[in-house]
């Protein structure tokens, strides 16, 4: 999977007899090979690129709901759309919630994720499998379904208020203030997250040789200093990575804030994602157009950061 | 002056971490136990205690509701077929491609590979609104083909089979093209079989994606015979059903259930894909 990787797939053909595929047999082939790769590129052509193409293009128009039936009612209004939504307060808190869920959700998943892969790396042998199963369990579970169970969790009388008060502490109305339920919904990703890094960093942990750590041991280093001074430069490539995919999924923040608190109190957990989907629902597509465009640059930054970080790693 | 292997302090670090990891796991499963045993107790039961553990009188009403009134059924198999057609478009078509790419010449293959790659990270909001004014020019809202067709063949699916099909040696298919074997019997008889590995991540990746994807079902299915599971649990929290606790429970573990059970079988497939995919 990774030596063959450089190895272009013509180069075992080339050294033969220039002659005998004869152009007609190279016609051939190139055709039968366009016909394997046919089914993919319609069904990726129809709905992916043309969908692509023509939210870009919607976004310099003013196409809403009523025009799907009467195209020529489109207005094309430039960068109008793209200029209202920076002026627009609700788009901008979105912005500044999607940044939050962002900034704040990636060091909280990364910590929690190095925690457990460093963890279960640490030479313990028995239950290992449960440790895995356990934590990457949330993983694979809807976020709808899960959503609704911290939506009961998270209430006054929920039971987390009831665990705080057993250590004498009054728990708040988590979703229902404004400056809170951001942070829980955060808590609840990152709990949702943290498995998937744990399995990228485990398999990161394992690149680390042993020898290196030995080295150090003998040396007199302490497991703090071999944590920070070898596990975590070692380490930088596959963090670099976490963060990227994590970035990505965050971007689009959605589920979580539709089922539990539906954007509120007051817009404080509307993402940007959320208000392209409101916009949508209002029947302002061009306009939703341009939200998710924007967001769209900000994933293929981030991407863009992701194959950079692949490709140093080579 | 600091004790190198120090057996006994080694042991009690182990001991330190084994009672970590094990209040750590609890705590992580902990809301899906809460769940399972608030999906058995009845409405009042929730009222009066919301944070009690064992139900006192247990009751599958909450799922009998779902299946007499709320036609669970009709969800459960709308799920089911989306991703299992998904899966299948996936397995056949991204291997194909993928076998063109990998072990074929053909004039625009790097276009084709870099626009496959570009397309890696675009997230369903970008797409969804053009997606639906074709859907419903085409008059397909509704429809099981609105709901499948967008994802029958993913980007990550064809990079997947690509690399793996790439460690293919060439000798093994110019033998059989000298055999007078042709590209597809080559495809079906030689290449896909050893192509299993990729095959099961790429079904389990895809299973799941398809099973609690949200977004484009929300907006392609407008009415309840083809709302996902997913959807359905979602509008139902949200409608007049919103404080019906155990209903909403019972729900959630009718959504979750299935891939759980998929997963603790088939973890280690899980946990490879999750590995080979994010590292690549």
């Amino acid at each position: 999977m990774t030596i063959a990787d450089t190895i272009p797939a013509g180069t075992a053909r080339a050294g033969r007899d220039p002659v005998t595929p004869g152009k007609a047999a190279r016609r051939r082939r190139g055709l039968v090979a366009w016909l394997f790769a046919l089914p993919f590129v319609l069904i990726f052509g129809v709905f992916m690129l043309m969908p692509l193409i023509s939210s870009f293009a919607m976004s310099f128009t003013d196409f809403k709901s009523s025009d799907v039936q009467d195209p020529f009612a489109v207005n094309f209004v430039g960068l109008d759309q793209y200029a209202a939504l920076f002026t627009n307060p609700q788009f901008r808190k979105s912005m500044i919630n999607t940044g939050i869920v962002v900034f704040a959700g990636i060091p909280l998943t990364m910590a929690a994720g190095l925690a457990l892969a460093v963890a279960l790396n640490s030479g313990i042998t028995r239950l290992r499998t449960v440790f895995r199963v356990g934590f990457y369990t949330p993983v694979v579970t809807s976020i709808v379904a899960v959503a609704v169970v911290w939506r009961f969790i998270l209430q006054p009388d929920g039971l987390l208020n009831t665990m705080l008060g057993w250590i004498g502490v009054s728990g708040p109305d988590w979703l229902n203030s404004t400056s809170l339920a951001l942070p829980s919904l955060i808590v609840m990703t990152a709990w949702r997250n943290m498995g998937t890094l744990m399995v990228i960093f485990l398999a990161g942990l394992q690149t680390v040789p042993q020898e290196v750590h030995e080295a150090a041991m003998v040396d007199g280093a302490t497991p703090g200093q071999r944590f920070r001074q070898i596990t975590l430069p070692m380490l930088r490539p596959t963090l670099l990575l976490g963060a990227v995919l994590l970035s990505v999924a965050y971007l689009q923040f959605f589920e979580e804030s539709f089922v539990m608190t539906k954007g509120g109190p007051l817009d404080s957990t509307l993402s940007v994602s959320y208000f392209t989907y409101n916009q949508f629902g209002f029947g302002k597509y061009g306009f939703a157009s341009a939200a998710s465009y924007l967001l769209f640059a900000a994933i293929a930054l981030l991407s863009l950061a992701q194959f950079r970080a692949l490709r140093s790693r080579d | 002056m600091t004790v190198i292997h120090h057996p006994r302090r080694a042991a009690r670090g182990r001991a330190w971490i084994y009672g970590a990891l094990i209040v750590a796991v609890t705590a992580t499963l902990l809301p899906f136990a809460w769940m399972l045993l608030g999906s058995f107790k009845t409405q009042g039961e929730l009222l009066r205690d919301p944070n009690g553990w064992i139900p006192r009188a247990p009751t599958l009403d909450n799922y009998t509701r779902w299946f007499a009134d709320l036609g669970v059924e009709q969800y459960f198999l709308t799920s089911t077929v989306v991703a299992v057609v998904t899966v299948l478009g996936n397995l056949l078509f991204c291997s194909m491609i993928g076998y063109a790419l990998a072990k074929m010449d053909f004039p625009g293959k790097r276009l084709l590979f870099l626009l496959v790659m570009v397309t890696l990270m675009v997230p369903g909001v970008v797409t969804f609104v053009p997606l639906f004014v074709m859907v419903s020019k085409l008059g397909l809202v509704n429809t099981y083909p609105a709901l499948i067709l967008p994802y029958l063949a993913s980007p990550l699916g064809v990079f997947l089979m690509r690399q793996f099909m790439l460690g293919i040696p060439d000798s093994l298919l110019e033998a059989a093209r000298i055999d007078g074997a042709g590209e597809s019997r080559i495809f079906a008889r030689i290449v896909l079989p050893l192509c299993v590995p990729p095959l099961a991540t790429l079904a389990i990746l895809t299973f799941l994606t398809s099973w609690n994807n949200f977004l484009w079902p929300l907006v392609a299915a407008q009415s309840q015979d083809r709302y996902t599971l997913p959807v359905a649990l979602a509008l139902f929290s949200q409608g007049q059903n919103a404080t019906d606790y155990g209903l909403l429970l019972a729900g959630s573990v009718l959504v979750i259930a299935p891939i759980v059970a998929l997963f603790v079988f088939l973890q280690r497939f899980f946990i490879q894909g999750v590995a080979s995919t994010g590292i690549k």
